[in-house]
């Protein structure tokens, strides 16, 4: 059998003497959504930045393409073309479009062809990025300023792309649109995504497998379809917490 | 003024321009407040007599002339106010005068640096402007290197003379003790102080904000208080003496035989001189603008103004935050350290007077008030704050007071100072810059 993409292996990880994660295993296999649910503070971003190198790994294991990347420097786990658009967006408000995206390859060691074209697929993925090219990020509407977010991290043609909430705060129509662009990032490119989403119902849909996470452990995981039918995961993310 | 509220809606007549009555009332109560504050301060002086008694007299002149100024003047506030209208009034532009304003400020750049190239020129026989010129282009130069410190990396940096200093002392020590030219000890003062900005800058990587600022203030006294310490070495607050010219290729600039104007068999004077430090100070301070240009095309300064931005956005990007942080300290101190030296060479003496924090401060203020990041603004501002500063030479004792107020009075109209719009780095087909008034501080 081949090895996943990557290996998270009883993954620990604190804030001080709270622990965040305690003892994590998951895996996400190259060309797949694997979407990580899970109510506030359940350790889902944390799994996220650690993962990033950010807050570091206290105990466990993280595997990239069956390389260790436990411990690695944040830039240099950049290199390997993990790509993450962080919570919140945080798009550079002065700077304009044009810059937020460079600014996403210079991270990785990117020629002028390589920005060249991965300024192309992202205005191909989101045409309204180009429109707004040398427009401030600042001045950008919440969903399109998530679309930088994502063209952002696309520029260092990631391998892995991890996203963290990127419906929260917009209007359902965007986010269906936001989630159809992930869609057919993986479809076309096949994409490997890990996203990260309180809006369960929306990133079960699209997911092939799921996590679910609470308290810093993986309690449930499954193809997306499998979550969705069971009912601890009805009665806590769907239905508003009401318990039949 | 009668004309104009003739033509406005009458509702928005009674909202928004206030009645005379009113304006009458607020400058009432404004002159009272005045008398009474000023009825102890100025209205009464008091003295110790000869024999130690207690003498004084009264000044209801001056305490009168006071109050009518605070009278009048808040009828004048008002009336503007009034004239210039609510504070989000949209004012529409129209397009023959947008395109003009345009014109003049893609001109003022040139224009301004053909104009310094000619001032030893224009002003040859006026020592005085012409030192002062040098002295505004020293601090464009420090501004400058500031503002990659402070305008594109945003680090707030409160001890920015310390590599004046550095360079400074750098240049003097290495001269005095070694005898090496300006020539050579210019690259080693430049950087000796890159070091000490990659020193400062470890310790305080994790810091930002006011946090940032209290260290670096502190760095700066350090360095302030070793220079007056370590008499061995810098000779303590007795300074640096004698430090040398510098040379034309090895030709000095004095009267003697091997000078430059023996050579060239002109008769000597004492200006050839000061022409020579202005150009190379110029060519200085035009050194570093050309190189934080270049930068900030570069990914290098892209990363340092995306730190500024977002720190957090930065790591989430996997751009390396510790080396982005440290070359910009590194260079902002380099051109400090550059400074530095020409100061050691310009002055020929030089103490930890000079270094104090007064110094970082007014090198900050210009940052500031240049707008943040703006090459051009920064260059203005150096000369408004040090030629305006000699220019209220005729203000006196008033003088700190009435340049206080102006300055006050540009961060009320121009919050992101005098250039306060970003030039993007990056372009699709033509730039454009967006003016800052039509965007807001932080999140859109």
């Amino acid at each position: 059998m081949t090895h996943p993409l990557l290996a998270i292996r009883s993954l620990r990880a604190a804030y001080g003497k709270i622990e965040a994660l305690k003892g994590v295993d998951l895996d996400i296999n190259a060309g797949e959504i694997v979407a990580l649910i899970g109510a506030n503070g359940a350790g889902k971003s944390t799994l996220m930045m650690t993962i990033f190198g950010r807050p570091r790994a206290r105990a466990g294991r993280i595997e990239f393409d069956g390389r260790d990347i436990t411990g690695v420097p944040t830039h240099e786990i950049a290199r390997l073309r993990i790509a993450q658009s962080p919570e919140g967006r945080r798009i550079f408000p002065r700077m304009s479009v044009a810059e937020n995206l460079q600014m996403g390859a210079d991270a990785t060691d990117s020629s002028e062809a390589d920005r060249a074209s991965g300024l192309e697929r992202v205005f191909a993925l989101f045409p309204r990025l180009k429109e707004r090219m040398t427009q401030r990020g600042g001045t950008l509407s919440g969903g399109e300023q998530q679309m930088l977010a994502i063209g952002r991290a696309l520029m260092s043609r990631p391998r892995l792309l991890m996203l963290d909430e990127p419906s929260l705060g917009l209007a359902p129509l965007i986010a269906r649109q936001i989630f159809d662009a992930i869609r057919t990032l993986n479809r076309q490119d096949g994409l490997t995504v890990l996203i990260v989403e309180q809006n369960a119902n929306h990133a079960l849909k699209l997911a092939h497998r799921g996590y679910v996470m609470v308290n810093g452990l993986i309690t449930l995981s499954g193809t997306g379809s499998e979550l969705l039918q069971r009912p601890e995961i009805r009665a806590a993310y769907l239905e508003g917490g009401r318990r039949e | 003024m009668d004309g104009r509220s003739v033509s406005a809606p009458p509702a928005a007549q009674t909202s928004r321009a206030p009645g005379a009555a009113f304006i009458l009332k607020k400058a009432l109560i404004s002159a009272f407040v005045a008398l009474v504050l000023f009825s102890l301060m100025i209205g009464v002086r008091t003295e110790a007599g000869p024999q130690g008694q207690l003498v004084y007299w009264t000044r209801f002149d001056d305490l009168a002339v006071m109050v009518a100024a605070v009278f009048g003047g808040s009828i004048l506030v008002e009336l503007l106010r009034r004239w210039w209208g609510p504070v989000d009034t949209v004012r529409v532009v129209p397009p023959s005068v947008q395109s003009a304003l345009s014109l003049a400020r893609r001109l003022v750049a040139p224009v301004l640096l053909v104009f310094t190239f000619l001032v030893p020129v224009l002003f040859y026989n006026e020592r005085y402007i012409l030192d002062l010129a040098i002295l505004v282009l020293t601090y464009v130069m420090l501004g400058w290197g500031l503002n990659v410190v402070v305008g594109l990396a945003g680090l707030l940096d409160l001890g920015y003379v310390a590599f004046y200093a550095v360079g400074a002392y750098s240049y003097a020590l290495l001269a005095t003790n070694f005898g090496l030219s300006f020539w050579i000890c210019l690259p080693l003062a430049g950087i000796l102080a890159a070091f000490w900005g990659v020193l400062l800058g470890f310790p305080v990587l994790r810091l930002r904000g006011d946090y940032l600022a209290i260290v670096t203030l502190a760095f700066g006294e350090i360095i302030r208080l070793v220079l007056i310490n370590w008499q061995t070495l810098t000779g303590g607050p007795n300074g640096v003496t004698g430090i040398p010219r510098p040379t034309l290729f090895g030709i000095p600039l004095t009267p003697a035989d091997d000078g430059l104007a023996a050579l060239l068999g002109i008769e000597f004077s004492p200006t050839h001189r000061i022409v020579f430090l202005f150009y190379i100070i110029l060519a200085l301070a035009l050194l570093t603008n050309w190189v934080t240009i270049r930068l900030r095309r570069l990914p290098l300064g892209r990363a340092w103004e995306a730190l500024r931005e977002d720190e957090v956005a930065c790591r989430a990007l996997g751009i390396n935050t510790t080396t982005t942080k440290l070359t910009a300290f590194a260079t902002g101190a380099l051109f400090g350290g550059l400074a530095g030296a020409f100061f050691a060479t310009r002055q020929g003496f030089i103490s930890p007077e000079s270094f104090t924090f007064h110094e970082s401060a007014l090198v900050l203020a210009i940052v500031v008030l240049g707008g943040m990041g703006s090459q051009l603004g920064v260059a203005l501002a150096a000369l408004a704050m040090i030629g305006g500063f000699e220019l209220f030479r005729g203000f006196d004792q008033y003088r700190m007071l009435v340049f206080g107020m102006a300055m006050v009075l540009l961060m009320i109209w121009r919050p992101r100072g005098l250039v306060g719009h970003r030039a993007p780095t990056v372009f699709l087909k033509h730039s454009q810059a967006i003016s800052s008034d039509l965007v807001k501080e932080g999140h859109g």
